[in-house]
This record gives structure tokens, sequence and C-alpha cells, in this order.
């Protein structure tokens, strides 16, 4: 190196100084100025960011920044601020009728949009995302319901669930007729044959003439003697054609084995009263709502 | 300083200018020294280089700033006429008024983004309708297409905004600070009190002509007197503003202080053209056959054995883009003809003929080049093919319109669950039917279903009209959509063909008769 400028002959540009190889030289040609104070002030602004807004994370906590800023706050403010917006309209849900809500058109669309959004969230894991249900759940489209079909109905069943501890929960229990050993195998196959003739199937005559004395005995004072069931057991209809644990011989054999019996959450130690509501419109609204 | 005594052009080319402003500043770029002889009074020679000079072109230039002088001309007439009515049309439009009854805005030309639809006069565009703004747009390309394959950048040096707005600008310059030699002597001059207030006056009409701008194009989106009320009162939407001030700036800055850059750098125009004319359009070209050789002229000379431009170099000086159109076409030529204006001032005043510049072809140029006279050949299969594709083009949307539908009606499936299974054995199929009524006035709809179901008679069960007919009274411009379910019964399931089956809904208006019909599908079980 040497501390004269050296200027390159052909270009009449000064390098840099360097020399490679005896002769190597390397023009000089700087970045434009602007170029680099737009670096700098690139620099400064990112040592202020620091200052100014959570940016180092620390061993158990992280630094804060001046300004208290807070992407967490920021967002719970936000949704604050909605649920905000949206309060003369939860607040006309939260104290009016059901059957009111219904026919009130501002208020059911609401109630609809937010149902809508609360089923995709609670419900739809095991009803699915069309409420279709799967087998043990459910399919909430159609038009039978075990437990009762109206707003009302529908609302107790979302608020207080099914066999959960809640104190107004939806209770009953099958007997588990094969476990307990309540009757035979044999016994077990008659019954069924008699069910599946009952819901317009087609099985042996025999073992279904044999199975209608055990249903009668066993069966009728939850079921019907015609298999039509009852809301108020929460006992389902066996005389149509809606199987929640599928309608295989081997299925209705496994439920009177074991009793079945699912669980559904009550819904009201989750969510809010309005949300409660809002779902029982909007699942009252699928097709199957009486 | 004095600039003549360095000038590389002899003395006596220079000629007094009596009506001009006198005097030089000096530099490159000046004009208009007194000398001896005179080619013809009046005539003013400038020493000016233009900005992209044929023999002194770089490709990092740094900007020379244009200050386009004063002309007078037929062109020059045409722009003025050019910017009046075009101004005037974009100033008043949003003003019109157009009766649509009571439901709807009355304003003639509105972009009713709310409400998603265009209004243009009789014509009003849905949102679903967009396909016609498509072929507005097909025609105005054709347009461009046609008027540059006849006549080149006339667009640009006419119609264009940004020309203009530009000339708007340039007109409010020269008013305030006088023409262009005034306007060089200022710039070069130290800042006193008299140039910051003509600067800042220029600046100040400028601005508020930017914000007449930009107000004008924000009341095509919302109904004008009441948005000029708002904005008044203080109580336009925020989005108005930012909108106002967004056209404000960009007006100021393009048309203000960007000019001849945004048609050099920013614009594609210029790019594209070279494929849209051909040897065969009109340019406005400097005829070099009769100018060469140039040279400055004394009154008396004879003209014999020397072309007829006498290198006054009006044509650069008046040029809003600052160029030589003796250097022949090039990119910043936006053919707004006005070198054509100055130069025949000057042909008349030297008493040569004029249309030294013209709008003329490139082949006629050649072929006088050669000293053969060439026709104009205007249609050509180029022009030929635009000419008959506007009208075939037109044609279809005028078809397209007086067959709209006054009346959309859509059915959807639904997909989750695809069917439901229903007590009785039966299977039930939800549908959502979303009637959308154009006209402006409530009409009721008969809903029903049609076959091919055989021998099927599904149930159809219509939400929000249970009991009584299946009739939906839709209420003007709106839409309804109503939740539908087929339900076919257990017995009738094994005589359906297959999974799915075809079936029509039929939505006939109870008012004129029609009906509409919309296929789709039922589906159940696999059997």
């Amino acid at each position: 190196m040497s501390d004269r400028k050296h200027v390159d002959e052909v270009t009449g540009i000064e390098t840099t100084g360097h020399v490679w190889d005896d002769d190597l030289r390397e023009l000089n040609k700087p970045l434009p100025k602007w170029w680099v104070y737009v670096l700098y002030a690139s620099i400064l602004w990112s040592i202020g960011y620091w200052i100014v807004y959570p940016a180092w994370p620390l061993a158990t906590d992280y630094t804060r920044g001046i300004w208290g800023y807070s992407q967490r706050q920021v967002v719970a403010d936000q949704v604050a601020a909605a649920k905000a917006a949206q309060g003369d309209l939860r607040k006309a849900i939260g104290e009016a009728e059901l059957s009111a809500i219904k026919s009130d058109q501002r208020l059911l669309n609401f109630a609809m949009a937010g149902g809508n959004a609360a089923f995709g969230d609670n419900c739809a894991p095991c009803h699915g995302r069309g409420a279709q249900g799967f087998k043990g759940y459910p399919n909430l489209n159609d038009d039978d319901w075990i437990w009762g079909g109206t707003l009302d109905e529908i609302h107790a069943t979302i608020a207080h669930g099914i066999r959960n501890s809640d104190e107004n929960s939806r209770q009953n229990a099958m007997p588990r007729f094969g476990l307990d050993q309540i009757l035979t195998r044999e016994e077990i196959n008659d019954v069924t044959s008699h069910v599946i003739a009952l819901s317009g199937g087609t099985a042996d005559a025999a073992s279904a003439g044999r199975g209608e004395t055990i249903y009668a005995d066993q069966c009728a004072s939850c079921h019907g003697e015609k298999g039509e069931g009852s809301r108020e057991l929460g006992a389902p209809r066996l005389n149509d054609a809606i199987w929640l644990y599928g309608d295989a011989r081997e299925d209705i054999v496994q439920s009177i084995v074991t009793g079945r019996g699912g669980v559904m959450p009550a819904w009201n130690t989750r969510l809010d009263d309005v949300t409660v509501k809002q779902l029982a419109i909007y699942v009252h609204s699928l097709g199957g709502g009486e | 300083m004095s600039g003549s005594g360095k000038r590389p052009v002899a003395p006596e080319a220079y000629i007094i200018d009596p009506v001009g402003p006198q005097g030089s500043v000096g530099g490159k770029g000046q004009a208009a020294t007194a000398s001896a002889g005179d080619a013809a009074p009046g005539v003013v020679r400038h020493d000016v280089e233009a900005v992209n000079a044929k023999d002194n072109r770089e490709l990092y230039a740094a900007r020379v700033k244009v200050h386009p002088k004063r002309v007078r001309g037929t062109f020059r007439n045409l722009k003025w006429a050019m910017m009046i009515v075009a101004l005037g049309i974009y100033y008043l439009l949003p003003w019109l008024r157009w009766d649509r009854g009571p439901s709807l805005p009355d304003q003639a030309f509105l972009m009713d983004f709310a409400n998603q639809r265009l209004f243009f006069g009789p014509l009003e565009i849905w949102a679903q309708e967009f396909y016609y703004v498509t072929g507005i747009l097909v025609v105005s390309a054709l347009g461009l297409f046609l008027v540059t394959a006849l006549a080149g950048r006339v667009w640009c040096g006419y119609a264009c905004p940004q020309t203009v707005w530009t000339d708007l600008f340039v007109s409010v310059e020269r008013f305030i600070q006088g023409d262009r030699n005034a306007r060089l002597r200022l710039e070069k001059a130290p800042w006193t009190f008299d140039k910051a207030w003509k600067i800042s006056v220029t600046h100040a009409i400028w601005l508020l002509i930017s914000l007449a701008t930009g107000g004008a194009l924000v009341f095509y989106f919302r109904d004008a007197p009441t948005l000029a009320g708002e904005f008044v009162s203080g109580t336009a939407p925020y989005i108005a503003y930012v909108f106002l001030g967004v056209f404000t700036l960009s007006t100021y800055l393009l048309g203000g202080l960007a000019r001849e850059q945004v048609c050099i750098y920013m614009c594609p125009w210029p790019r594209i053209q070279g494929a849209m004319f051909d040897d065969h359009s009109l340019l406005v070209s400097y005829r070099a056959y009769r100018g060469e050789p140039r040279g400055p002229h004394k009154k008396g000379d004879t003209w014999e054995g020397r072309g007829d431009c006498i290198d006054c170099k009006q044509c650069v000086v008046v040029c809003p883009m600052g160029i030589d159109i003796r250097d022949g076409p090039q990119l910043e030529c936006i053919q707004c003809a006005l070198c054509i204006d100055a130069c025949n001032e000057i042909m008349t005043k030297v008493g040569r003929p004029a249309n030294l510049i013209a709008y003329d072809t490139v082949h006629r140029l050649e072929s006088k080049g050669r000293g053969e006279e060439a026709k104009l050949h205007l249609v050509r299969p180029r022009t030929l093919l635009y000419m008959v594709l506007i009208p075939i083009v037109l044609a279809l949307m005028t078809y397209g319109w007086l067959n709209r539908s006054e009346l959309d009606v859509s059915v959807l499936r639904d997909r989750n669950p695809l069917f439901v299974k229903l007590s009785d054995g039966g299977v039930r199929n939800g549908y959502t039917i979303k009637i959308l009524n154009k006209r402006h006035e409530t009409r009721r709809f008969a809903i029903s279903l049609e076959g091919p179901l055989e021998g099927v008679t599904p149930a159809m069960e219509i939400i929000g009209l249970e009991g009584g007919e299946p009739v939906a009274e839709v209420v003007p411009d709106n839409l309804r959509a109503l939740r539908v379910f087929i339900s076919v019964p257990r017995e009738a399931l094994a005589r359906l063909q297959d999974d799915t089956s075809a079936i029509t809904f039929v939505v006939r208006d109870l008012g004129d008769g029609n009906e509409t019909r919309r296929e789709t599908t039922f589906r159940s079980p696999t059997r």
C-alpha cells in the first residue's frame, strides 16, 4: 500500500491501493453517498427500535421497551373492542327468549354467525364441521332427536350436556345386558333380531319372535313397546332408520352387550350464556329442529 | 456575465427578438442576444442543446430542467381546445345527475364501491358484471392502437392526463414567472422577495389545481354534492381525505415537478409504441431533405445551395420534452407538434414555405430524400384490422348488454354433509338458492322442482316460507338467499337411477312469467 493515490491509466479511475500479483489492482467505486447514509440511518433506526419496543430475550424476562408496547395486549384490546362493538346484540340475545331471537331477523343473523363460529371451535371435533356426526356422535342435521329437538330442549342439552357431573345434566344408563350377564348370548341374539325387525329390517322370524318377549321384559320400559323411544328418559327410537352406533347386526349386539352411553360436556361451564344460546339457534337451524 | 462571446456560433447569427424578453443571463441553455444582421424581423436564435442531443447522449444523464417557450399556432390551439374539453369533462362529470328512481343514487357517473356497482349514465354494472369493463378497456386499447397506427402518439401529445396537467401547470408557471427567458433568469437569480413570491405563488396555484383534481376524482366514488358538503364541514369519511391527499400529492408531483420525466422514465407507452406504428404512420418529423444543410441565415442572403433550416432552435425551446426533433424520431417525443407551430412561424418570417417540420411518414420522407413523391398509406392491413375489430367488440358488448339478465339465480348444494338420512329411511339434501333481483321493483318468484327423478315426488321445504305457496318476495336491487330441503322418501329411493340424480330448480317470475332453470344434483347413499 502506498500513501499516494493510484489512478488506473485505462479508465482514469482511482484504485483502492491494493495490489495483487505485482500488477493487479482494484478500481475504487464506492457506494453512492445516499446509499451509505441510508445504511447508517437504518442502523440508527434499529437502535432506536431496541429502546422503544420489546426486543431482547433475557433469561427469565425480556427487555420491555420504553413505550410499554405489547402485541398480546394489542390483540387483547382488539378482541375486547370487538366484543364491545357487539355489546348491544349480545345483551339483546342474553335477555331474549330463544323463540324471540329466531323471529328477529337482526338477532337471528347475529346468533347464526356466532353459533356457526362457536360450533366450529367447540362442537365440530365430535359432531363434524357440517354437524353430520360420526358413529356414536349424533348427526345434528337429521330429524331424530334423542333428548328432544325444540329450541329449549336443544339449549338444555348444550348447556348441561349428557351423562356428565353437571347436576342438571341429561342422565340415563342402559344396562350392560351382556357384560353384567343379565341376558345370555342367545337371548341377546334374539332381541337383536327383534330390534332389527322393529326398524323395518329383515331378520330371522323365529329368532325375532323369541326376542319379542325378552324385549317386552327388558327394553320396552324405556324404548317403548313398539320401539318408539322416550325423550324423557333419553331412550332412542328403535323403529326408525337412524342408528347412532350403526345399523349392522354386530353394532346392535354390541350396544346391548355394553349399554353404550356417550358423554357430552356441560357447555355452560365453558361458554357464556350468549354463546350457548347462539349455538342452540344454530343447531336448531341445521335442518332437524322441531 | 454575457454568454455571447463564448458561443461557438458566429455573432452575426444572433438576432434581436423585438417582442421577447431582452438580454441574457449567460450559461448553457440561454437565449437570444443582439447582433448584426437579421434573418427576418422577430426571428430569435436560441443557444440551447436538446436534453438528449443526438451527439451527446449519455446513459446516466442528470435531469436538465426544461422551460418550454410559449408558442402560437394551429396545434397549440388544438392543445388548448383539448385541454379545455378534457378538464371540463373531468371536473364536471361527477356533478351531472341521472334520475334512476328513489332507491338508487342519482349521480350520472358513480363508482359505488360500497354497494358494488358502477353507474355510467344509463349503464349499470354490478360487481359480477365487471367483465363489461373489460370490454370498455378492450375498445379503448384498440382505439389507442388505431390512432397510434394512423398518427403516432397523438394520445400522448394531446389527450394524456400527464400532458394535459403538465401543460396546465406550465401555463400557470408562465403566467406568474413569465416566458422561458424570464423563467431562466429567475432560476439563476439569487433569492429575493420577488423570486420568493413568484415561486411560492406558482406552487400554491399548482397545489390548488392538484387539490381540485384529487377532489374531482374522489367525487366519482361518492355522491358529489354530499361529499363536497362533508369536506366543507369536516365530516367526510376518513378514506376520502386519504385519497384526496394521495391524488393531490400525485398530481402535484407528476404534473408539476416530474413532468417530462414521467413520460420518459415512468410511462411504458413510449416503449410499446414502437410496435404500434410503422413507416406509414404520420409522425411529427423534420423534413431533413428540405432543411439540410442547415445554418444561420441573414436577410438578403441567397437560399441557393443550403437548406431551409436556419438553426434558430425554436423547435427545441418550445418542446415540453426539451428534445430536438431534427435528431429524428425518438422515445422522448410525445408528438404534440408544438415544434411544427414554432417552425412554421419562423418559416413565415424568413419567407420560406411552411411545414419544414410536419406530420409526415417515414416512407414519404425517405422517398422525398430520393427525389420521389410518395402517397400516404393510411389504410393498411394494420389500421383496417383495428377499424374492423372496434365495431365487432362494440357489437358484442351491445348484444351482451341488450341480453343482460335482470335476474341472477344460483343454487348451491350442501357439501357437508352431502345428504342426511331421515328417521323414516328417506334421504334429504340441503340447498341454498340465491335470487338476485336487479330490477328497481319488488318481484315475486315461485320456486318449483323438475324431474327427472322418475316417478318420485320429492318433498320441498323452504325455510322461512313454511306453510303456503313456495313464493319468495325479493325487494328491489337485492339478493335473497333461501334454505331449501329436498327429501326423497324411503320407498322412492330404490327407484333412483344412481346415487347422484339430476334435478332442476325452476324459479318463475310471477310478474312476467319468465322461468329460470338451474340444474343441480340430488345425492343419496350408494346402494
